[in-house]
C-alpha cells in the first residue's frame, strides 16, 4: 500500500484553455496517507470522477504530477501503477465459478497455486461468500456479485490503492447496509489504502476516516465526518452533507453582532475580519429548538421520518428546519426557534467566518 | 379516482409473480409501494398501467372494469427510473407530445405545458432538446409531461433512483405538492423505507410478489403487522431475536430479562419474535426501564448527526443507532440500553401479537 500525493493537480478537457472555467480540476494538492479510508464526495460535475481517472491513470492531468510513495507515476499508465478498482456495476465473468473469479487477478500475474488457494480462501472468508465458491457467478444475487467484484480488487496485496467508483449505487439499501459494513470492517482488518468515490453523503461518511468534498472542480473542505458535520467550512458542506442539510440564512452585520431580520442572533465566537460581501447565519437543523419565546416562524411542512420528526418552517421567505424528537406541531402553526448559540456560525460569502467557540473545540 | 385491485395475479410461465392481491388506491395522497428489488413493485406497476395482462382478478377504476383495457385507453402516465424522452424534440414539445396524441387545442395545450414547466421551474429551458440537460432537469422533463396530462393514475417508479443525493431530496420534497389536487391516483415505488415515510400518505409493503401490509405509512411504521412488514420498513434493519415469555417475564436469548406490560403480558407463556429498531438500542441509559445487553462491537460507522454500531449478542447480530458521537471501540464489549416500551412482538406464524 502507499502514500498517494496530488501535487498541483489541475485538469481541462480543452487544449487551449482560457480561465478558469474551462477546468474540470482546479487545483489539487493533497496527501493520503498509507493504509487509511478515504472519500470524494461531491454532486455530479464537481470533478470526482475526473481525479479518480487522474489516480487510475486513464488520465494524464493537463498541469501537475501524482505521486506514490514519492515516486513520479504522473505518466504511467493504469496497468504499471498495481492499483485495483471496484465500479458501480459489478465485473465478474458469469460463466466462472466465484473461485476462479477470485483468483483470476492473481492468476493472471502469475501468482503460484497455493499462494492463489491462501488468499482466496482468505477474502472468501472476509466476504463471507465461502459457501459459495462453486457456484457459477451468472446465478448470483446482485449484491453477491457486487461482493464477489469488490473480492476481486482486495485479492492482491500489494497494491497501491483500492479504489471504488460508487460501488452500491446499484444496491437495495438493506444490502447496501450490509456491503458498507463489510466494506468498513475489511478496510478495517487488511488497512489497505482505499479511495471511495460517491454523490451519497451516507456512504462517504460512514465508509471514510476522512472525506474531500468537492465542488465545481475544487475542494471545499477535507476532514473527518464530524467535523464535516458539526463545522462545515463553507455553506455548500453545510447543504450538501446532512438530511435535510444546515439552515442557510441571509443577515447583516452591525458591530461584530449577526442580524437576521433586525434581531441579533448570537454566534459560536467572534467574527472573523475580512471583505466580502454576502453574510449568512448557518445552523444545522439538529440544533434549532422549539421554545416558548424566539424567532417567530410558521410550519409548512413535518415529516415524520420514525426516528426523528423534520419540521419545516418558514420565516417570511426563509425556509429552516428543525429535527425534534416528539410533539411535532401541525401544519400551519405559529413556533418560536431558537438557534443553539455554540452551533451557529457566520459565513462569507460562503466561507465560515466565525472563531470557534470553546465548545466546538 | 379510485383504483381497485381485486385479487390480481401476474404469472411468468409456472411462476406468480404477482400472488394474490387486493388494494384500494385513493387520490388525495400518494400510495407508496416499498419493496426490495424483485419485491413485486414494477410487476404491480405493470399489471395496473396495462402493460402486462392479468392471470387472474379484476382492475377497476371508479368501479369500471378496466382490466381488458389497453394502456392508451386506461388514461394513465408512467415515469420510470431511467429517465425517458424523445431525444429529437424540445423540452416543450416533449411534455406536450400526449397531448398532441390526444388531440387537445394548440392554446390550450400552450398553457398546460407552460404550467406543467412553471411548477418543475422548466420555463427557460423549453426549448432546449433533452441531451442539453442534466439528469434532474432530464427527469424534471418527464415529470412536468405526467403533470400536464391530467391522467386518471400516475406510476412513479422508482423516479429519483438516479439522481444525485440532493437532487433526490429537493424533488421528493415537492412531489407531493405537485400532485396535490390534480385528481390523480398517485403511485410512487421505492425501495428505500425513508423515501416512504418522507412521502407519507399511503403505503403498501412487498415482498415475493405479495403485499404484507398497507395503510397510512407512518402507522403501518409504528406497527408492522408481521415480521416480515417489520423487516421490509425498516433502515437500517430491524433487530430481531427470540424471546421466551415466562409469567410476566419476556426471556431473551437467556441473556436479558425483562417484564412485560399490557397486552404482551396477557399472552400465554411459550416462545415468541420480538423486534426493536436500532434507534430504541442506544449506548447509554435513557430510562430505568432500560434493559442492559452487553455484546462485542463489530463495525462501527458514524455519520456526524448519527454513530451506529454492529455487536454481536446471543447468537445474533444486533445495531443501535443513535444521535450525536459515541466512542465505539471495535473489537470491545459495549453496553447497550434497550427500551422494552418499543418492542413489537410476533407468534409462531410471524403475526404481531403486542
Amino acid at each position: 500500500m502507499a502514500k498517494i500525493t496530488l501535487s498541483n493537480l489541475r485538469h481541462s478537457y480543452y487544449p487551449d484553455p482560457k480561465g478558469p472555467d474551462d477546468y474540470a480540476l482546479k487545483m489539487i494538492d493533497l496527501d493520503w496517507n498509507d493504509g487509511g479510508a478515504y472519500a470524494l464526495l461531491g454532486p455530479s460535475g464537481c470533478g470526482k470522477s475526473t481525479l479518480l481517472n487522474i489516480i487510475s491513470g486513464l488520465l494524464v492531468p493537463s498541469e501537475g504530477r501524482i505521486l506514490f510513495d514519492d515516486k513520479d507515476v504522473t505518466e504511467l499508465a493504469p496497468t504499471e501503477r498495481n492499483i485495483a478498482q471496484v465500479f458501480q456495476f459489478p465485473v465478474i465473468y458469469d460463466t466462472m465459478s466465484v473461485r476462479d473469479n477470485l483468483a483470476f487477478p492473481l492468476r493472471n500475474r502469475g501468482v503460484d497455486e497455493t499462494m492463489v488457494a491462501r488468499r482466496v480462501a482468505e477474502i472468501a472468508e472476509m466476504l463471507e461468500v465461502t459457501d459459495i465458491l462453486d457456484r457459477k457467478a451468472a446465478a448470483l444475487s446482485p449484491d453477491n456479485k457486487q461482493k464477489v467484484s469488490m473480492g476481486r480488487g482486495l485479492v492482491r496485496e500489494n497494491v497501491n490503492v483500492v479504489m471504488f467508483d460508487e460501488p452500491l449505487t446499484v444496491i437495495d439499501p438493506h444490502l447496501k447496509w450490509k456491503l458498507r459494513s463489510k466494506l468498513k470492517e475489511l478496510h478495517q482488518r487488511v488497512r489497505a489504502t482505499m479511495i471511495y468515490v460517491t454523490h451519497d453523503q451516507t456512504e462517504a461518511l460512514t465508509f471514510a476516516d476522512q472525506v474531500v468534498v468537492m465542488q465545481d472542480g475544487e475542494i471545499v473542505q477535507i476532514g473527518t465526518p464530524v467535523e464535516l458535520f458539526e463545522r462545515p467550512a463553507h455553506t455548500f458542506v453545510g447543504h450538501f452533507i446532512g438530511s435535510p442539510g444546515m439552515n442557510i440564512l441571509p443577515c447583516e452585520t452591525q458591530g461584530g453582532a449577526a442580524m437576521f431580520r433586525g434581531k441579533q442572533v448570537a454566534l459560536e465566537g467572534e467574527i472573523v475580519p475580512g471583505d466580502g460581501t454576502r453574510t449568512e447565519i448557518g445552523v444545522r437543523p439538529e440544533f434549532v429548538t422549539l421554545a416558548e419565546s424566539g424567532i417567530e416562524a410558521v410550519v409548512r411542512k413535518i415529516s415524520d421520518v420514525g426516528r426523528h420528526i423534520v419540521v419545516e418552517t418558514l420565516i417570511g421567505e426563509d425556509r429552516v428546519a428543525a429535527i425534534v424528537k416528539e410533539n411535532a406541531p401541525e401544519k400551519g402553526e405559529t413556533v418560536h426557534l431558537n438557534f443553539r448559540p455554540d452551533r451557529t456560525r457566520l459565513y462569507r460569502d460562503g466561507w465560515l467566518a466565525t472563531t470557534a467557540g470553546e465548545a466546538a473545540q | 379516482m379510485t383504483l381497485d385491485l381485486r385479487n390480481v395475479t401476474k404469472r411468468v410461465g409456472a411462476n406468480l409473480h404477482i400472488k394474490e392481491t387486493s388494494l384500494t388506491l385513493e387520490t388525495g395522497h400518494f400510495n407508496v409501494l416499498l419493496g426490495e428489488t424483485g419485491s413485486g413493485k414494477t410487476s404491480l406497476i405493470k399489471l395496473m398501467a396495462g402493460l402486462d395482462p392479468l392471470a387472474s382478478g379484476q382492475i377497476l377504476m371508479d368501479g369500471e372494469d378496466v382490466s381488458k383495457l389497453n394502456t392508451q385507453k386506461r388514461n394513465i402516465s408512467l415515469v420510470h427510473q431511467f429517465f425517458i424522452n424523445y431525444p429529437h424534440m424540445t423540452v416543450f414539445d416533449n411534455i406536450a407530445s400526449p397531448l398532441k396524441v390526444a388531440g387537445m387545442a394548440k392554446s390550450e395545450i400552450q398553457g398546460r405545458v407552460e404550467e406543467a414547466a412553471d411548477i418543475l421551474q422548466l420555463r427557460p429551458m423549453l426549448h432546449r432538446r433533452p441531451h442539453e440537460l442534466s439528469g434532474g432537469q432530464q427527469q424534471r422533463t418527464a415529470l412536468a409531461r405526467a403533470i400536464a396530462k391530467e391522467s386518471r393514475a400516475v406510476f412513479l417508479d422508482e423516479p429519483l433512483a438516479n439522481l444525485d443525493y440532493k437532487l433526490r431530496e429537493e424533488l421528493r420534497d415537492q412531489l407531493p405538492e405537485l400532485f396535490a389536487g390534480r385528481g390523480a391516483v398517485v403511485v410512487y415505488a421505492t425501495s428505500e423505507p425513508e423515501e416512504a415515510l418522507l412521502l407519507g400518505g399511503m403505503t403498501a409493503l412487498m415482498h415475493d410478489g405479495h403485499v404484507t401490509q398497507f395503510g397510512p405509512t407512518a402507522e403501518i411504521y409504528r406497527k408492522p403487522a408481521n415480521v416480515i412488514s417489520a423487516d421490509v420498513f425498516s433502515d437500517p434493519p430491524i433487530n430481531i431475536g427470540e424471546i421466551t415469555k415466562q409469567g410476566n417475564e419476556a426471556v431473551l436469548n437467556g441473556h436479558a430479562r425483562w417484564p412485560l406490560e399490557g397486552e404482551a403480558a396477557a399472552l400465554p407463556d411459550g416462545p415468541y419474535t420480538v423486534a426493536i429498531r436500532p434507534n430504541r438500542v442506544l449506548p447509554r441509559r435513557t430510562s430505568t426501564a432500560n434493559v442492559r445487553l452487553t455484546g462485542t462491537v463489530l463495525v462501527t460507522e458514524l455519520s456526524g448527526s448519527e454513530s451506529s454500531a454492529h455487536f454481536h449478542f446471543g447468537d445474533r447480530n444486533w445495531v443501535s443507532l443513535s444521535a450525536g458521537v459515541f466512542p465505539f471501540e471495535v473489537g470491545q464489549e459495549q453496553e447497550f440500553f434497550m427500551e422494552p416500551a418499543h418492542c413489537h412482538y410476533f407468534g409462531a406464524d410471524g403475526n404481531r401479537v403486542a
